[in-house]
Order: C-alpha cells, then structure tokens, then sequence
C-alpha cells in the first residue's frame, strides 16, 4: 500500500474507486473530453450516461491509459492504472472485436486468466476450470465449446462478461454492456452486478438505456464532453440534470421526461 | 542437381526415386530446408492472416529487393564477403530494405490520413520499382553474377546450396519456435487489442515482434520461393486451413501442416525439373491444398455447407408435407388417405417437387402412399403433430406479443418454426398456458395462405 501514498494528490479522495481529476482527453486536435473532475466511491454500481458522442468510452479508455491524455490525472482503486491493472477489469463494447475469430466461448473466458498466469505459459486444466466457473456465473456454462461466430449478441455478451469476471478484479469497468442484448442475458448481468456489489467490488458501465438507469445503478455520472453531475442516483439523476446532458437534442429528452414522470407514477 | 535433365522432360524413374527418397545429399538438405520455411510461414501466416495485415507481408517482401540489389553493389565495389556472392550479405541487406519499408509504413500511416491499402501499395510498387531499376544497373556493372540475382524474384531452389540450406532452416526454426512460444499473447492480440492492453500486454511490441518473423521468413524465403510469390505461402495455408477448424489452436498446426507439405512437394518437383520455377510451383501445390480445403474443409468448406443447407431444405420440406398432411385431416374429420392433388393447392408446391418429397417422407417411414392419396403412418402421426403444434405455438405468439396480423401469421412462422430450439418452444408453451394441454386450433383460416 505503501506505493500508493506517492501518487496521491490532494486532489484525488484515497477510498475511491475511480478519481479523475482534471481530465481532458483529444483526438486529432479536437477535445473530446474537458477538465473532467470525478470521484466514483466503492461498493457501487456506477453508470456514465450521456448523449452520443459524449465521450462515455473515452472515459473508460482514458482512465486505462489506452488514449494518451492531454492532461489531468487518474486513479484507480488509489493508484496508478499501471500499478493496479490486476485489480481492474476491462470490457470493451461488443462490436469491437471480430467474432468470426477461431475461438470458443471457454477460450475467451480464460483470456481473464492471463494476467495471473504470465507469459509462455499454456492454458491447462486448472485454468479451463476456472473459465468454465466464470461461464457458470453468466449462465452460459453449456456454451463453452462453441464457436463464438455461433453464440446470440447476448451470448456474446456475457462471454464477456465472464472473461471479465475470470480477472477476479475489483473494479470493472464495462463499456455497455447491455447493448443490444436479450432481456434473460440484461438479467443476468444485473445479478451479476448486484452479486460483484455484495461482495463490495465496484462497476462503472457506460449505459445507454435512460429508463433502466434507476433500477440498475446506485451512482450516475452525466456526462457531455464535460462532467454534468455525478453522485447517487436518487441526488444527480434528475429532470434538471438530464436536459442539461441532452440540451437540445429533442427526441432523447423527451425520452428522458418519459423514462422520469414513468418513475414518478411508480413511487 | 539432377544431372542431364536440362531439356523439360520428365525425368527416367530412378532419377525420381533418387529424388523422393532423399537419396542425393543436397537434395535432401534442400528439401528439408523449404519444408521447414513452409512450416515456419504456415505459423507466421496465420497470426498475421488473423491480425488482418496480411498483405504487410507483400509490401515488406517486394521491399527486400533494393536493400539486396545494394548489398550485392557494395559486395561487388569492395570485395568484401565473395565480392557480393555472400548469400548472408545479400539477405542483410534484404531485411534491412525490408525494415525500411515497414519504417516508411509506419510513417504513412501515422503523418498523414493515408488508408492502409493506399500506404500498402505506394510501398510496395515503389520500393520494387527502385530495386529494378537498381536491379539493371547492376547489370550493367558488368560482374557476371548479378544475373543471379534475379533468382530472389522468382525463386530457384536450385541455386540453393548446402549451407543457404542451413541458414534457411535455422531461420524457419527460430521463427517457428518463437511464434508458438508466444501464442496464448499473439493470439489475445489479434483478437482484442483493447483488453489485451488494459491488462498490460504491450501488444506495440508483439505487433513489432511478429513483423520481425515475418521478414526472417520473408528472408529465408527469398531464395527458394522468390519475393514476388512469397506472400502466398505466408498467406495461401493459413487461409486454407480456417476451413479445417474454428480453434486458432488447431488452424496454426494445420497451416504449419499445409505449408510445409506443399513446400516439400514444390521443392522435390524443381529437384526433379530443374528449369521449372520453384517459387511457382511451390505455389501453385499451394493453391492446389488451398482449392481442397475450400472445397472439403471440414468446418467451413463449401460441401460441408451445402451439405448442411440441403439437410435444412429437406427438413422444412418434410415438415410442410406432414402438417399439410396433418390440417388436410383435421378439415376432412377423417383418417382417410389426402388426394395429392388437394395437396398441392395447399401450399404453392409444383407437382414435380411434392412427389419428391413424398417420396423421400415415404422413405423415412413418416407417409404411406396408395392410389387415393398420402397417408400418415404412425410415426409420421407422431411427428406431425410436433410439428403442427410448434408452429401454431410460434403462431399465437406472433398474434398476442408481437402484434401481427392473423392474416399474416401464417408465412412469418413459416420463416422461424423451424429453428425454434426446444427450450424457446418450452417458453412459448409456459406463456401461452391456456393452449396447453391439446393442440392449439389454428388462429387463422387453414389452407388458404396469402
């Protein structure tokens, strides 16, 4: 723990899990992200919400050093991403990779593993059987020796999910996962984030889907290029806040007014 | 090598033997050689055929040919290392204008907006460009060996002598050996580089080492297939060899497996023909290898799918016949044998087509033909009313949750029936409970489809 004292600034709260301070983040010149400042505590359930191109996935990219910033910094769990990356899970947008690629279901769930297993080595019986718990916990287990090109989106999805899970990490950020997904596959990620919650681990998911928002997530962060608001759901999300992420873009706030006065009938 | 076969004729039977059996030394050095480059270029091949930069191989292999041309030209100047005879000094200078081709890549890509296919070909063609025209000037230098230098186009496995042959297989070992050494890595990276990243496999240096294989195979390449035709066998077994199998795993050793039976069978046909090209034919056995897997690959070859899509049409066919059979016999209120004429204003079925499969439902046992018409016999009963139910299933699921009209039902079931796996046809069951315990009437008017 000792390493972690070195980076931190008084800027950056030492028990959260994600602290971004400063942040500003460009591509070709043209700033997607301004002067983003950001506590996410743990044991929470956080979703990034935002129009398109708001910049939710260079968020999560940033935070990870994947895109160079152009300045500010970022914690996680405390430290450097470089420090902590075993303590981090990372899932990227489905429709980033090529499905048709030769694998299984089981060979991406075991690629969670090769943090822990370091190079040269071969994945043997011991790592197939924890990808196969991983598969378990997302409900596909019976899948494993199947083609990913052959899985459904949801299916794909939580292969994953499971590959995240495989990590054993702490913290996972996820960029949305319940895309284009089926309603049994956004179940079982729900109970998987309530069940990575009860064991005090912590999730970040970009989310797209402003009615599901309150049901899903304890913590919201609204975000339009710059950070509208962020803390506890019942505070940040509201009315107010949502024009002020979506100013403008009619259909979606007239979406957001729906998904709000829906709310307000149920309670 | 094979003594008197200057002419192009094929050689007498002991010659052959002599060759096949690796009798001769030399032959079998060489032999040996290029199958373990065929081997080495499977391995490399796949990873960069997966990595989708294939064709990165092409331009950095028609960028050896200046860096040789050059190494031959300072051979032949000073005098040092045989006056530019040395192989080892020529392919230096290969992979050093093969390094920088992948240099000028890089560079395209990262100062301008340049498309990977645009930087591919300005490399490419200029790099070779400039090695003809040095090519020629050489020539004309007057030194009587520049005339070989025009085997690296082509590839003349003949020109190979015994130690070529050692330092091509020393080559095609260390590649082979460090591209299965790091396969779990390669692999992740090609498959996702986002994730490979974030958990901190530095996939810039993997990208960097795999280039650094493909231009040691390219190199040790250049002599037995040539740098124009190299990139086919980089690329043509790997290719291959994802008919074969859905596990990266298994294609790299086939790919490894394909590569290096056609290199062998490339090289043994030059040994035996020696005017013929080895590059050339190394290739086309290739295509040859390429052509039988496309065809008969036991994943994705096109027999095996046709073979699967017929095995499709003549089980929806089947299920037609034995519900058309079946509604036919509800309508009437009878056992009795359906004329085939009613049945084939039932569905849109050309008469040709029905006593097929009639025929073929007959053969399985399902339908008894007589001179009144089509029958069930018992399994046949069996399996149309499985059938009969799951598409009045899907049906009423269409009416009640999908809003479609009932006028329309009957043609987008048709469409989906039947891949309904049995546990969406459990759900279906369990939603429409009240439909339950016998056969759901047909929600809309039978026989007489839009």
């Amino acid at each position: 723990m000792a390493t972690e004292h070195r980076s931190l600034g008084p800027e950056h709260p030492r028990d959260a899990a994600l602290s971004v301070h400063d942040m500003t983040v460009a591509y070709d010149g043209r700033a997607v992200l301004w002067d983003v400042e950001l506590d996410i505590p743990r044991g929470v359930v956080a979703a990034i919400v935002g129009p398109n191109g708001a910049g939710k996935s260079t968020l999560l990219r940033a935070v990870m050093d994947l895109i160079p910033r152009v300045s500010g910094s970022a914690l996680v769990l405390g430290g450097a991403y470089e420090q902590n990356r075993r303590r981090v899970a990372y899932v990227p947008q489905r429709e980033s990779v090529d499905w048709d690629f030769p694998v299984s279901a089981l060979d991406v769930a075991c690629m969670g593993l090769y943090p822990r297993m370091g190079w040269f080595k071969r994945v043997g019986a011991k790592e197939r059987e924890a990808g196969l718990a991983a598969l378990d916990r997302v409900g596909i287990r019976d899948l494993a020796h199947r083609h990913i090109s052959r899985l459904s989106g949801g299916q794909q999805q939580r292969t994953f999910l499971a590959r995240a899970l495989a990590q054993d990490a702490e913290l996972y950020l996820m960029d949305e996962p319940f895309a284009a997904v089926d309603a049994a596959t956004e179940a079982a990620i729900v109970s998987v984030f309530h069940e990575l919650r009860a064991r005090g681990k912590t999730v970040v998911a970009v989310h797209h889907d402003l009615q599901s928002v309150r049901d899903y997530f304890d913590h919201v962060v609204l975000l339009n290029m710059r950070l509208i608001a962020a803390g506890p759901t019942a505070e940040v999300f509201t009315p107010e806040n949502l024009q002020r992420t979506y100013g403008g873009r009619l259909t979606l706030l007239s979406e957001a007014a729906d998904a709000l006065r829906h709310r307000g009938a149920a309670r | 090598m094979s003594a008197g076969a200057a002419a192009m004729q094929w050689p007498a039977w002991p010659e052959v033997a002599r060759v096949l059996s690796l009798a001769d030394y030399n032959t079998r050095v060489v032999v040996i050689a290029t199958t373990l480059l065929g081997v080495a270029s499977g391995a490399v091949g796949s990873f960069m055929l997966l990595r989708k930069r294939a064709l990165v191989a092409d331009a950095l292999s028609h960028a050896t040919l200046p860096g040789i041309v050059v190494a031959f030209m300072i051979g032949a100047a000073t005098g040092v290392a045989g006056g530019g005879k040395s192989l080892a000094l020529l392919l230096l200078g290969g992979a050093l204008g093969a390094a920088l081709g992948g240099l000028c890549l890089v560079a395209l890509r990262r100062s301008t907006r340049l498309k990977d296919d645009a930087a591919l070909g300005i490399v490419l063609s200029v790099f070779f460009g400039a090695g003809v025209a040095l090519l020629s000037s050489a020539q004309r230098m007057g030194q009587g060996h520049a005339a070989g230098l025009e085997s690296f186009i082509y590839g003349k496995t003949a020109s190979v002598v015994r130690s070529d042959a050692v330092l091509i297989g020393a080559c095609a070992l260390a590649c082979l050996a460090a591209a299965l050494a790091l396969f779990k890595e390669l692999r992740l990276v090609c498959f996702d580089e986002a994730f490979a990243r974030s958990i901190g496999l530095p996939a810039a240096l993997l990208d960097a080492a795999l280039l650094v294989m493909l231009v040691v195979v390219t190199i040790a390449g250049l002599q037995a297939v040539g740098l124009v035709l190299v990139i086919a066998l980089l690329v043509i077994p790997a290719a291959a060899a994802r008919f074969w199998t859905d596990s990266a795993g298994p294609m790299v050793a086939v790919a490894c497996g394909i590569g290096g039976a056609c290199s062998a069978a490339g090289a043994a046909l030059s040994a035996l023909l020696p005017d013929l090209p080895s590059g050339a034919m190394i290739v086309l056995v290739a295509a040859a290898g390429f052509f039988l897997s496309a065809l008969a690959g036991a994943r994705r070859g096109v027999v095996r799918r046709w073979l699967r899509r017929r095995a499709y049409t003549l089980t929806v066919e089947r299920q037609h016949l034995l519900r058309a059979i079946l509604e036919a016999r509800e309508e009437r209120g009878a056992d009795a044998p359906v004329p085939v004429e009613s049945l084939e204003r039932r569905r849109v079925w050309a008469p040709a087509s029905l006593r097929s499969i009639a025929a073929r439902a007959r053969r399985a046992g399902l339908v008894a033909s007589s001179p009144a018409g089509l029958a069930l016999t018992r399994e046949g009963l069996a399996e149309a009313e499985r059938v009969t139910r799951r598409h009045r299933l899907w049906e009423l699921y269409l009416i009640s949750e999908a809003s479609v009209a009932p006028s329309h039902v009957d043609r987008d079931a048709d469409d989906v029936e039947h891949v309904l796996p049995p546990e969406l046809v459990a759900k279906l069951e369990a939603r429409l409970a009240a439909e339950r315990a016998a056969m759901p009437a047909s929600p809309h008017a039978i026989g007489g489809g839009p």
